[in-house]
């Protein structure tokens, strides 16, 4: 990214210095991850750009649509509803990141030993070198975990956060209560922005948002095939740019890619060759840039063909039932978001039932559970998912790892081996 | 004739076979040029030569016709010397594994530990040089003479090492100490083998294998028989050779 974003960053209060090292640090690791695989699609490259500009141009669109009187809407998680965001003339973004950041900011107010993803957010908000924050108006929490839940408390001694209540459990009465909070975020962001939802401008919002996920859920389709017409890693990436991405050019480009991709299937044609072992990866959530497990298993000759996670197919599985008043849209937004199988609900029966059926559907030879360190909910949920695969006679191998890359070696030990078992 | 070449931490292992025979082997420390040594101590010519170990990547970079892991490495070697194994443990220089075979030798699953060196080859060496021993040999040696009055709780290397040092401060016997770090070592290792389900026969791999104390007290506490190749240290490499055997076209 050239400097001429520089007066843009500057404006917005980034520490200069830092972020230059952040952003130094990208380049290489994005060329040795993405742009040393061969066969890609040729329509990657509206991705590639669009990472080349994770801080550019993209933050450039925000600031003009801010200046036009618009506001940005930060997220942490999948529960947060975009549908209304946009419903009321917002632009809703995801604000999770992947990268050890500003550490030595986040442990002065965190405990070290905590989630790498909360202690990154915390710490790209305390070192000032994300634009995105910076871009919000709004940032939006949710207690889909105890470290999350209160770590929102301590950032909002920084900028002002709102926390949805996400249930833990799906019963009547939890139902109820996160209806209650979608209604009440839809009066919080109709106040943030000024701009009143309605009937029409949520239908609008919950067809382009629809479009989004189907865009994504045909992606995932074509994966079906062997040989994989898309590495995961290439995946991977396209699910995290839906997160921050414009939503309609983003529709459009994921759906090229797909006739790309489907002319590939009919010629035979695969990122990988036929009968290369295929693994799905299910666990907790892989927010940009962080490649490190993907990177190690298709580098060590398997495919991954399946993300069952936040980043994946949590986020575009099930999708918002259109409906005539305001009301019941409220209502079917509630619904489709309460359908994610999120290890913040007990029990979460529907991700192990989900899981057996994608094993099957995407010819899967394995499943890899991937939990980032100190994740309780999904750590825990791990022996449940085991216990199961091992009834079924899946194979299945468990990984717990952080953002840092001490163990990147043993990693690639016990995946390479895990492959062979595959083979 | 068919090379295996295991490049560990601590040691690199070669094992040479033709047909269905080992006709050489060597060991050696692993030293600081890894490749290097491994390349000295290939000086036959092999129609195939397959590399393991942590070094296995460079060695394909440099020389070798293929790769295996660790895990499959000892299981196809652990199952050559002890037909129908059906776990093998591994506690090499920085790593401890388990390895779940199946009826037909086949690798069913695996446990391997995290990224510390706790209860691993590099433990040992430490704590017998934190306690004065001229070697890992003669610390184990000595831990078979200690009374178990001392339980060592830590198993971080760095907290264990001066738990060890205040106990030796305190007056406690050398030997009963030895022997509480190994009792340690072996505490972890049998949760590992519980958590992996752990079947008979069992093997035991790797340099710690040779230690006496801890192949006792392993079998006492597991009570089984834990079976140890002549040479536990040569069977990653042997795994290898036969790995190079098996996809190989000449004998």
């Amino acid at each position: 990214m050239s400097n001429h974003y520089n007066e843009m960053w500057r404006s917005l209060g980034l520490n200069l210095k830092a972020h230059d090292q952040l952003l130094q640090a990208l380049p290489p690791t994005y060329h040795d991850v993405y742009l040393t695989q061969t066969n890609r699609p040729q329509s990657m490259e509206y991705f590639d750009f669009v990472v080349n500009e994770i801080h550019g141009l993209r933050i450039q669109e925000l600031q003009e649509h801010k200046k036009k009187g618009g506001k940005v809407i930060g997220a942490f998680c999948v529960f947060v509803p975009e549908e209304i965001v946009r419903a009321a003339g917002g632009i809703c973004i995801g604000l999770c990141s992947g990268l050890e950041m500003g550490t030595a900011e986040a442990e002065q107010v965190l405990p070290r030993s905590i989630c790498p993803l909360i202690k990154s957010f915390m710490g790209f908000k305390l070192a000032k070198v994300c634009p995105y924050f910076e871009s919000c108006d709004l940032v939006v929490g949710e207690t889909t975990c105890d470290g999350k839940k209160k770590a929102f408390e301590i950032l909002n001694d920084y900028v002002p956060v709102h926390v949805m209540e996400t249930p833990q459990m799906k019963k009547g009465r939890d139902k109820q209560l996160w209806l209650e909070e979608v209604q009440d975020f839809a009066g919080l962001v109709q106040e943030t922005t000024g701009i009143e939802i309605t009937r029409e401008s949520l239908a609008k919002a919950i067809q382009e948002v629809n479009g989004k996920r189907q865009a994504l859920r045909r992606l995932s389709n074509l994966r079906k095939n062997d040989p994989a017409p898309i590495s995961g890693k290439d995946s991977l990436l396209i699910e995290q740019i839906a997160m921050y991405d414009d939503v309609a050019r983003f529709t459009a480009k994921v759906n090229e890619l797909c006739d790309e991709l489907e002319q590939k299937i009919s010629a035979g044609e695969g990122a990988f060759p036929p009968k290369t072992p295929r693994v799905i990866v299910t666990g907790t959530p892989m927010a940009i840039p962080n490649w490190k497990v993907p990177h190690i298993i298709e580098t060590s000759g398997a495919v991954i063909v399946a993300e069952e996670m936040c980043t994946g197919m949590r986020y575009f599985e099930n999708e918002v039932a259109e409906a005539g008043s305001l009301d019941s849209m409220l209502e079917n937004i509630a619904a489709r978001y309460l359908g994610i199988n999120c290890a913040v609900f007990t029990p979460n029966t529907g991700r192990l039932e989900n899981l057996e059926n994608l094993v099957k559907e995407y010819h899967a030879g394995g499943v890899i559970h991937c939990t980032l360190s100190f994740c309780d909910p999904y750590a825990v949920e791990a022996n449940r998912v085991e216990k199961m695969m091992k009834q079924k006679g899946i194979p299945f191998l468990k990984i717990e790892t952080g953002y840092d890359q001490e163990d990147a070696g043993q990693l690639k030990t016990r995946v390479e081996a895990f492959i062979e078992m595959l083979r | 004739m068919y090379a295996g070449i295991d490049i560990g931490s601590r040691t690199i292992g070669m094992v040479a076979m033709s047909a269905g025979q080992i006709k050489q082997f060597r060991l050696e420390d692993t030293g600081f040029e890894p490749t290097d040594t491994a390349q000295k101590i290939l000086d036959g010519t092999y129609s195939r030569i397959v590399a393991t170990g942590y070094g296995r990547h460079s060695a394909k970079a440099e020389f070798a016709d293929d790769i295996i892991t660790e895990i499959k490495a000892h299981a196809l070697g652990a199952a050559w010397i002890f037909p129908g194994v059906r776990t093998v443990l591994d506690i090499g220089g920085q790593d401890t594994k388990v390895i779940s075979l199946n009826e037909h030798g086949a690798v069913i699953d695996f446990l391997m530990n995290d990224r510390c060196s706790a209860g691993t080859g590099k433990f040992l060496e430490i704590m017998s040089t934190a306690l004065g021993y001229n070697s890992v040999s003669e610390f184990g040696q000595e831990a078979l003479t200690g009374e178990g009055t001392i339980k060592i709780s830590n198993m971080c290397t760095v907290f264990a090492e001066s738990e060890a040092v205040t106990l030796l401060h305190r007056g406690a016997p050398k030997k009963d100490i030895a022997l509480a770090l190994h009792a340690s070592v072996v505490e972890r290792t049998v949760g590992m083998l519980q958590r992996a389900g752990f079947k008979t026969p069992l093997v035991f791999t790797g340099g710690v294998a040779k230690n006496r104390c801890i192949n006792s007290l392993l079998a006492t506490k597991l009570g089984v028989d834990v079976l140890v190749p002549e040479e536990p240290q040569l069977v990653g490499a042997l795994g290898a050779a036969l790995a190079a055997a098996k996809d190989g076209f000449t004998a």
